[in-house]
């Protein structure tokens, strides 16, 4: 093992980390500071919208892992009438294909991204639980109008050269 | 007095913070050196290829993501490619624009990862791949904003891509572009001449050229060693053959080269974005393929460029809406075997050093 040149290469690193101390921090401080996410997050939970759907069950087809679990029964209208509409989010990888794929636009990935839970039972989402409410928000992946309307991702390019 | 010694064999691995994963290694040792090395596979096997048969071509898209994990993008890509190529689907100029355009971005990507994570063994510990995760962590947000996921992207789709970038996506790319090549200087500044480093890769771990040849190495691995050998050239895919970019080739085949060529190429990978900028058509994203793709019988192999080197899919189809087979031919699987010849003869603290100029990841050699 050879040291050259008495360090000089590693004086030069030196400079680069010396500039580092005046520059803004890259960092957030997260519980308390928040970043706003994708508009098309693929987040926590899926939303699903009863009135329109028709229990095609086109999103349990499309599902890689079989998470998701309809049965039906036959209307008076000679329509189906959902009578369960199951999703084991501990199996879901949040891939998005059932949103991508689902023809009447009744189902949304979730916006959010704190929803853990302490018993994997609670992890199975039934009828009630797969409705928006004020803590579930249904994101814009594949739905462009949700999209327009949620607020611009921060980003990190956005911090380049503001000073300390 | 005569000290009677023998060779001691230790496992490195498989949890261990330098293997990258699981992976293990059976190291005989005489003192600090090594005589022998045996790679152990399979600690996370997960038997991918086997899902993919009972699975619908569209599904496996997101299976693909979770093989080289630090590069789902470039997965994605070889893998549509691979069932495009099966069933005859075009696909249209403007989604093989962003195609390109997210290749590229996750080769920097995983390069940044790469190289910091081979400093990370050289000894610089978590002081070189934090300033890289920053730049990485832009290329994610675009990714984000995207596709709506970081890590497992699902973004590239049989005949096309899944969305066409939102409106943000075009500035904040630029400005990534331009700003870019700077902070490859930042790096090349804080690290190219470190003596520390030079003196604990120059010279490590060579990989003569008709020895990464024999094994079959590619990528930054193979080229390091002074083959000039990159799919995007030999056999362009996509719309490669219309960008104007160089191969950063090594001379001495150690670990300094492999990371000075990883490097290299994050610049021309900048440089291909900035062409791909410019160009980028207006129109369609995704050609009219239904979810059930099904093609006729017969066999494909789909390779591209990966981060890590050559990465291809073997399809067989037997006119079914899921594969026959589905084979996946890994970079660093192929690059691994390598590490025998290289590692031999140097101590226990180069072994981790070269296995980190490598640059495998363990859910791709395994899957």
């Amino acid at each position: 093992m050879k040291f050259e040149r008495y360090g000089a290469g590693i004086a030069k690193g030196m400079v680069v980390t010396l500039k580092h101390l005046f520059r803004h921090p890259v960092t957030t401080q997260y519980p308390e500071e928040r970043l706003t996410v994708s508009r098309r997050t693929r987040g926590n939970e899926l939303i699903w919208d009863r009135e329109r759907c028709t229990g095609c069950a086109t999103c349990a087809k499309s599902c890689p892992q079989g998470a998701i679990r309809i049965v039906t029964s036959r209307g008076e209208e000679n329509d189906y009438i959902v009578e369960e509409f199951r999703v084991d989010s501990g199996y879901c990888i949040f891939c998005g294909l059932c949103v991508e794929s689902c023809p009447y636009e009744a189902l949304f990935m979730g916006y959010g991204y704190e929803r853990a839970r302490y018993r994997r039972r609670e992890l199975v989402l039934n009828k009630e639980e797969l409705l928006t409410s004020e803590k579930k928000q249904p994101s814009g992946y594949a739905r462009p109008k949700v999209e327009a309307a949620l607020p611009p991702q921060t980003l990190l390019l956005d911090r380049d050269g503001v000073k300390k | 007095m005569v000290i009677k010694t023998e060779p001691f064999v230790v496992n490195i691995g498989p949890a261990h913070p330098s293997t990258h994963g699981v992976f293990r290694m059976r190291a005989t040792l005489d003192g600090e050196v090594v005589l022998d090395i045996e790679p152990v596979f399979g600690y996370l096997h997960r038997g991918i290829e086997k899902l993919a048969e009972e699975r619908t071509y569209t599904q496996i898209i997101p299976l693909t993501d979770r093989l080289d994990y630090l590069a789902s993008m470039s997965n994605n890509l070889a893998y549509v490619l691979a069932v495009e190529k099966l069933a005859g689907i075009a696909v249209p100029e403007r989604a093989e624009y962003l195609r390109v355009i997210m290749a590229e971005l996750q080769r920097i990507a995983s390069h940044l990862i790469g190289v910091g994570a081979f400093l990370n063994d050289c000894g610089a510990f978590m002081t070189p791949i934090l300033y890289m995760i920053r730049e990485r962590e832009k290329i994610l947000d675009l990714f984000e904003m995207v596709c709506g996921q970081r890590l497992t992207y699902n973004y590239m789709r049989i005949g096309g891509v899944s969305h066409d970038i939102p409106e943000e996506f075009l500035p904040a790319l630029k400005k990534f572009v331009d700003s870019m090549p700077g902070f490859i200087d930042e790096y090349d500044q804080l690290l190219k001449e470190n003596e520390i480093l030079l003196a604990r890769s120059k010279g490590v771990g060579i990989l003569s050229r008709e020895q990464a040849i024999n094994i079959s190495a590619s990528g930054p691995v193979l080229r390091a060693s002074g083959v000039k050998w990159d799919i995007r050239k030999v056999d362009p895919y996509s719309i490669y053959d219309r960008f104007g970019f160089e191969v950063p080739t090594g001379s001495a085949g150690d670990c300094y080269d492999r990371y000075r060529v990883r490097v290299e190429e994050m610049r021309q990978s900048v440089r291909i974005l900035k062409q791909a900028v410019e160009k980028l058509p207006a129109g369609e994203v995704r050609s009219e393929v239904s979810h059930l793709v099904r093609p006729p019988a017969g066999e494909a192999y789909g390779h591209i460029e990966a981060p890590r080197g050559e990465l291809g899919f073997y399809l067989v189809s037997d006119n079914s809406i899921a594969p026959y087979r589905f084979h996946v031919r890994a970079p660093s699987l192929l690059n691994l075997t390598a590490l025998r010849e290289m590692v031999v003869g140097w101590k226990v603290a180069d072994v981790l050093a070269i296995f980190g100029s490598i640059d495998i990841c363990m859910g791709e050699a395994d899957r």
